[in-house]
């Protein structure tokens, strides 16, 4: 893939390296990115989770769905490496593990987003994303403090990288505002910047629509589409939208009360019988 | 004078004369990245010879759909100078308008700027069997696309390249095929808005923009040290001269913004020399500045206000190089280090040489502000049909009520009906394929009807009144020009919309719509309790406010011989927002005379009566779609007779 960082090259030259790769087709998805193997998850006596195994492959945009304190953020944050499973094993890129503090599991390619904004607020759009790069910085305290150097090389490859991110969500125009005072559909934005700046392999990304409206739900929607496509990320997502789980996911997930009950297409859940019963039919 | 035919050839001289000299800029992931004049030359080079290698041939339409970006200005240069026809779109258009104008002219390629455009262009491509290739600017989301077809510039721009490397003699060919160009023949088309009726493709020839944007330079002394920022839509001829035209006969640089929400961070970073902006941009940014002024510190706010009231009094003065005393000149000093400069850093308007509005009526107050900080901020009068140019205000004339002499080389004249006509060398070819419009608009001799009614003051300067069609005639014979009564209300903050009436009538009466933005803040500020938008119109205080407005506006016409027989004499305020969706309004916000003369004719009637109130039921359309009925009683209003008024004043 012909990165937009090889095309804009930073100091304003014009040779623009020709894409040359043929276009790139669908994917069929045979590796398995990340498998969770029985896992069982409980605090003191009340079980969140309970026996529950899936898989997400590589490049693909998987949901997980589920009533309220279905155990769906529980899940999240057990592959997230924030909750330890007392029991199962998760796979992840073909290793076993068992306790994993988050900040490994970020090192390891794992990034996510909040359900509620957990942004740093009083610093600016560029600043949040370019937070996200803090663990592919090698240089030291002192070299940054001096900022000359390889310091400084490292700060402006990191930088445009950021730049690419803040282009690709279109949250340029928002780039030195400070994010505390932004809109909750823009401040949701660069969380994924932020998110999206570390790279990861695997986004998670904990109910990334929620309180939006109609309009914000669907540029949303696009940027993770094209996140996935354009990038090839691996996406995990939680969602309450129907519409837009049914839209986005290649596979699904459905979760009730700590169990798994479902797994399949968006067409195949929607059809399930026990789906329908325990969500989609009498919810509302 | 001595002019080259065609503007590909002055591409071509810009590379040898400010070979060095930076041409374009365009922000792009944070940073301003520019092209010499030679650069782009070997840019758009490419990019043709890329064309020519697709087939492209003389005559062919090119559609161009997009936001102001580098490659979108180069491909206008990269077609015309292998003899093919640009035809810029508005790219805010859903693909049912555009789909009318690609067919109408025959559009063989489109370049896009993005997804979102080839979308829309692929979503009706089964109606447009002449087009064959589709190229875009910004790869993403485009990966998956027909590779065959639809392709990026760049590689089009490769195989330009590639072809040069295969054969050296590529570039003296194209160069060749420039001097093949004739200086009269039709060299872009724009297509107007269509306000009313279908868009026609306005054809204009090499000789037209040229002329017209070397004389727009001489006239406001631009050369190629101007720096602008393009922001405007490609489609509009104002950018196509502005952005395209001047800057190539005069060398300046043109600058790209990131993004259109990021432009005036954008502007603040170039801070342009030249700037051109519509009227509501000027009162989108007083508001911004107002808004945070009320906002600030009580010291900075003293310190604004007492500042803004010294430039009020003698800014324009200071500007227009007219005597000032020296006290006021030291005032004024100090205000521009405290606030005048600060202010202007922020608008991006720091280094505004001259700065032009056009397009609607800007209101009075907004236009002094912006001179009174010393912005050389004027106004002039433009069609598509003229290359923009027909009338602008030469610096230190200028007046919020009229639009300029007459351009350089442009003759006006006003006809019978008190329409404008105006002959010049910018005077477009003719309509594509409507030979009807064109022989209804543009005369045997040149002379081409602006369809606005206007007249030329004392001073030599051109003052439009109103669409030509509306300007009627009182029982008494006096003028009544709807839109210019209109216009002079709005500009009132409390009042949004206005229809007035008066043709074939004794005199003249008006329905006011509130602004219940500002009315209901004002309302706040005294205490005033209203449930709704109806009661608070409704409202007798409210009335008396909107009274001593027309008072005011009465004054003001009566001090025009012109117009001084239609002053306003019984006005009522409406009891619903006039609303697009109830058909009261055109989707650009413009009044529907005939629609609104027929709804409400019984309160029409009501007011050329005795009546004081008048009820009226309305159906109205929600949001939603769903249908209902307002019920009123509406109080019509007459005001006290107008003679007395016009001594006080």
């Amino acid at each position: 893939m012909t990165t937009q960082a090889e095309m804009m090259s930073i100091e304003g030259r014009n040779d623009m390296p020709a894409d040359t790769e043929p276009y790139a087709q669908p994917a069929v998805r045979t590796e398995e990115l990340l498998s969770v193997e029985h896992v069982s998850l409980s605090f003191g006596g009340v079980k969140a989770v309970t026996d529950i195994s899936f898989n997400i492959m590589k490049g693909e945009v998987r949901a997980i769905i589920g009533p309220n304190g279905a155990g769906k953020t529980s899940m999240l944050n057990v592959i997230n490496g924030f909750y330890h499973p007392q029991e199962g094993v998760i796979n992840f890129k073909g290793k076993p593990r068992r306790r994993m503090k988050p900040y490994e599991a970020a090192a390891s390619g794992i990034a996510r987003t909040f359900q509620n904004v957990a942004l740093f607020k009083g610093m600016s759009t560029l600043d949040n994303v370019m937070s996200g790069r803090s663990l592919k910085m090698h240089r030291g305290f002192f070299w940054q403090i001096l900022h000359v150097g390889p310091a400084r090389a490292e700060e402006i490859r990191h930088r445009r990288r950021v730049e690419e991110i803040i282009d690709f969500l279109e949250i340029a125009h928002i780039r030195k505002q400070s994010v505390g005072k932004l809109p909750y559909g823009l401040q949701k934005r660069v969380e994924l910047g932020r998110a999206m700046a570390m790279e990861p392999e695997l986004l998670l990304l904990d109910e990334p629509m929620a309180g939006m409206n109609l309009e914000e739900k669907e540029d949303m929607s696009r940027f993770i589409i094209d996140l996935n496509t354009e990038f090839g990320t691996t996406i995990a997502l939680i969602e309450h939208d129907m519409g837009v789980v049914m839209d986005l996911a290649d596979r699904v997930v459905v979760l009730d009360y700590g169990k798994k009950i479902a797994d399949g297409t968006p067409q195949e859940v929607q059809a399930n019988q026990n789906v329908i019963d325990a969500y989609l039919g009498v919810a509302h | 004078m001595q002019t080259l035919p065609s503007l590909p050839h002055y591409l071509l001289r810009n590379a040898e004369l400010h070979t060095n000299r930076v041409a374009m800029r365009h922000k792009d992931l944070g940073i301003w990245r520019e092209w010499t004049w030679a650069s782009v030359c070997a840019e758009v080079q490419a990019f043709a010879i890329g064309l020519l290698e697709l087939g492209l041939k003389p005559g062919d339409k090119v559609a161009i759909i997009g936001a102001n970006r580098p490659k979108l200005y180069w491909s206008f240069s990269a077609i015309q100078s292998i003899g093919g026809i640009p035809v810029p779109m508005y790219s805010d258009a859903v693909a049912d308008e555009m789909v009318y104008v690609l067919e109408h002219a025959g559009v063989r390629f489109a370049i896009c700027q993005d997804q979102e455009q080839i979308d829309k262009v692929l979503s009706v491509i089964e109606q447009l069997p002449l087009l064959e290739t589709l190229l875009y600017d910004e790869p993403r989301g485009l990966r998956d696309y027909d590779p065959e077809r639809i392709l990026s510039v760049d590689e089009v721009q490769k195989r330009g390249r590639q072809a040069v490397e295969r054969n050296s003699n590529k570039p003296v060919e194209w160069r060749m095929g420039i001097d093949e160009l004739v200086s009269d023949e039709l060299c872009v088309m724009l297509y107007t808005s269509g306000t009313t009726g279908r868009p026609k493709g306005v054809m204009l020839s090499h000789n037209n923009l040229i002329v017209t944007s070397i004389n727009a330079n001489a006239f406001d002394t631009l050369d190629h040290t101007e720096e602008t920022i393009a922001y405007l839509p490609l489609a509009w001829v104002g950018d196509h001269v502005f952005s395209y035209g001047q800057s190539l006969t005069a060398g300046y640089c043109v600058c790209c913004p990131e993004s259109m929400e990021a432009i005036t961070e954008c502007r603040r970073e170039i801070a342009p020399t030249y700037f051109f902006a519509p009227p509501r941009v000027f009162e989108t940014l007083l508001t911004t500045i107002t808004v945070a002024m009320e906002d600030a510190s009580r010291p900075k706010r003293a310190m604004f206000n007492h500042f803004i009231e010294v430039a009020k009094r003698h800014g324009e003065a200071v500007l227009n190089g007219e005597g000032v005393p020296p006290m006021a000149r030291l005032q004024y000093a100090i205000g521009e280090w405290c606030v005048y400069g600060p202010l202007k850093n922020r608008l991006g308007m720091s280094n505004v040489r001259v700065a032009y509005t056009a397009g609607e009526a800007i209101g009075p107050d907004i236009f002094r502000f912006y001179r009174s900080l010393g912005i050389n901020l004027k106004q002039l009068y433009g069609q598509t049909e003229a290359s923009v140019y027909i009338t602008a205000q030469p610096d230190g004339q200028i007046d919020a009520d009229t639009v300029g002499t007459p351009s350089i080389d442009v003759e006006l004249q006003i006809a019978e009906n008190g329409e404008v006509l105006y002959r010049s060398p910018g005077v477009f070819l003719g309509y594509y394929q409507n030979d009807e419009a064109t022989a209804s608009t543009k005369t045997p001799e040149g002379w081409v009807h602006t369809g606005d009614a206007g007249f030329i003051d004392d001073n030599g300067h051109l003052r439009i009144i109103d669409r030509a069609k509306d300007v009627g005639k009182l029982n008494d014979g006096s003028l009544f020009a709807p839109k210019y009564i209109e216009n002079k209300l709005k500009f009132f903050s409390n009042v949004k919309e206005v229809v007035a009436f008066g043709d074939q009538r004794d005199f003249v009466t008006a329905f006011v719509n509130i602004d219940l933005t500002a009315v209901s803040n004002w309302a706040e500020r005294n205490n005033i309790v209203y449930a709704s938008y109806q009661e608070l119109a409704g409202h007798p205080q409210v009335y008396d406010m909107i009274e001593k407005h027309i008072e005011q506006v009465n004054v003001d016409l009566a001090a025009e011989p012109r117009v001084a027989g239609a002053c306003i004499k019984r006005f009522l305020i409406l009891h619903k927002e006039l609303d697009a969706d109830d058909g009261e309004l055109t989707r650009t916000q413009k009044v529907r005379r005939k629609f609104i003369n027929e709804r409400y004719e019984p309160l029409i009637e009501a007011m050329y009566s005795d009546k004081e109130t008048q009820f009226v039921s309305t159906t109205v359309v929600f949001e939603d779609g769903r249908q209902g009925t307002i019920e009123a009683d509406v109080r019509i209003m007459t005001l006290p007779h107008i003679a007395p008024l016009k001594m006080a004043s």
